[in-house]
């Protein structure tokens, strides 16, 4: 259980996301695949935060806590971003009847 | 040490198949489903990296309250029955995530880290964990740190005193981005007041 363990385990899911985010067709299926990378970089944040020494460590100790405070950050920008996106989502099928992005073409010219 | 490994691998199996799951399984429901695998998995991931406080919140907002969401999106939308189909860029989408991932591999293992020195790591380590919680002097002279300057600033660096201290500008920043989000989604939601249809 190394650091770089992490880190793979970490890469691993966000390619997985990155993957799901670009191949699939219906919206709520992207949208999962997104929550999957936010958890892959948050894994990375708080194991950066375990073994890596940041700077002014010898100054201040809370420094060792910065990657925790990172990840509230994106876990609340993720909270924000499912709510839109879901809003989205319904407003999309009230106009499309269908949630499959490959037919969400009103804006094309 | 030999048990956290155990328990590494075991929370690695489920978090990777789950999300192997999430994006190629076809039922829509249950990739929702898996996707509460991969939140839980995270969240044991939170705890082996002494994050007590983070595991507690990955589980009430992303188990509670987003995979929630989601399950409610997929169930009020129709396109269920269709199922999770992929698009035309399926294979250029793989060969560019493998292509990422070779690279973040390669990173991760290359880089010369720049590790926390041994004899820190007990200290690092109750700060961690301790991120919610104020610690009595004489618990913290258990864990040897015994001088009163030493103690001050263990008990002064909790998350919360980070949070509305060094961090205060951008949570207020977050609280406001969090409260738009939240009003936007509603007038998104909102049923059409010309027509009534909602």
């Amino acid at each position: 259980m190394s650091f770089e363990a992490f880190l793979i385990v970490s890469a691993v899911l966000f390619c997985i996301g990155l993957y799901g985010a670009l191949a699939r067709r219906n919206v709520l299926a992207v949208l999962m695949s997104i929550e999957l990378m936010f958890n892959a970089v948050n894994v990375t944040l708080v194991a950066m935060a375990k073994y890596l020494a940041p700077a002014g460590l010898q100054e201040d100790i809370s420094t060792v806590l910065t990657g925790q405070v990172f990840a509230v950050f994106i876990i609340t920008v993720a909270a924000a971003e499912i709510a839109l996106g879901l809003g989205i989502v319904f407003a999309m099928y009230r106009t499309n009847e269908s949630v499959d992005l490959t037919e969400a073409t009103q804006l094309r010219h | 040490m030999f048990f956290q490994d155990v328990v590494f691998w075991i929370l690695t199996v489920m978090a990777v198949g789950a999300a192997l799951g999430v994006v190629l399984v076809r039922d829509l429901f249950r990739a929702a489903l898996l996707l509460i695998v991969v939140f839980m998995a995270v969240a044991g991931f939170f705890v082996l990296l002494s994050a007590e406080f983070l595991a507690v919140v990955q589980v009430l907002i992303y188990v509670g309250a987003i995979a929630i969401l989601i399950i409610f999106a997929v169930m009020l939308t129709r396109d269920v029955q269709r199922g999770n189909l992929p698009n035309r860029l399926q294979i250029p989408a793989a060969v560019f995530a493998s292509l990422l991932l070779v690279a973040l591999i390669t990173v991760a293992v290359d880089t010369k880290w720049d590790f926390l020195p041994a004899e820190q790591l007990e200290r690092v380590e109750l700060v961690q964990t301790s991120s919610v919680t104020t610690l009595t002097s004489e618990e913290l002279t258990e864990f040897g740190i015994t001088s009163a300057e030493d103690q001050a600033e263990v008990q002064s660096s909790g998350l919360a005193d980070l949070l509305i201290g060094d961090y205060v500008l951008p949570f207020e920043a977050v609280s406001v981005l969090l409260l738009a989000a939240l009003i936007g989604a509603l007038a998104l939601v909102r049923p059409d007041p010309g027509t009534g249809r909602g």
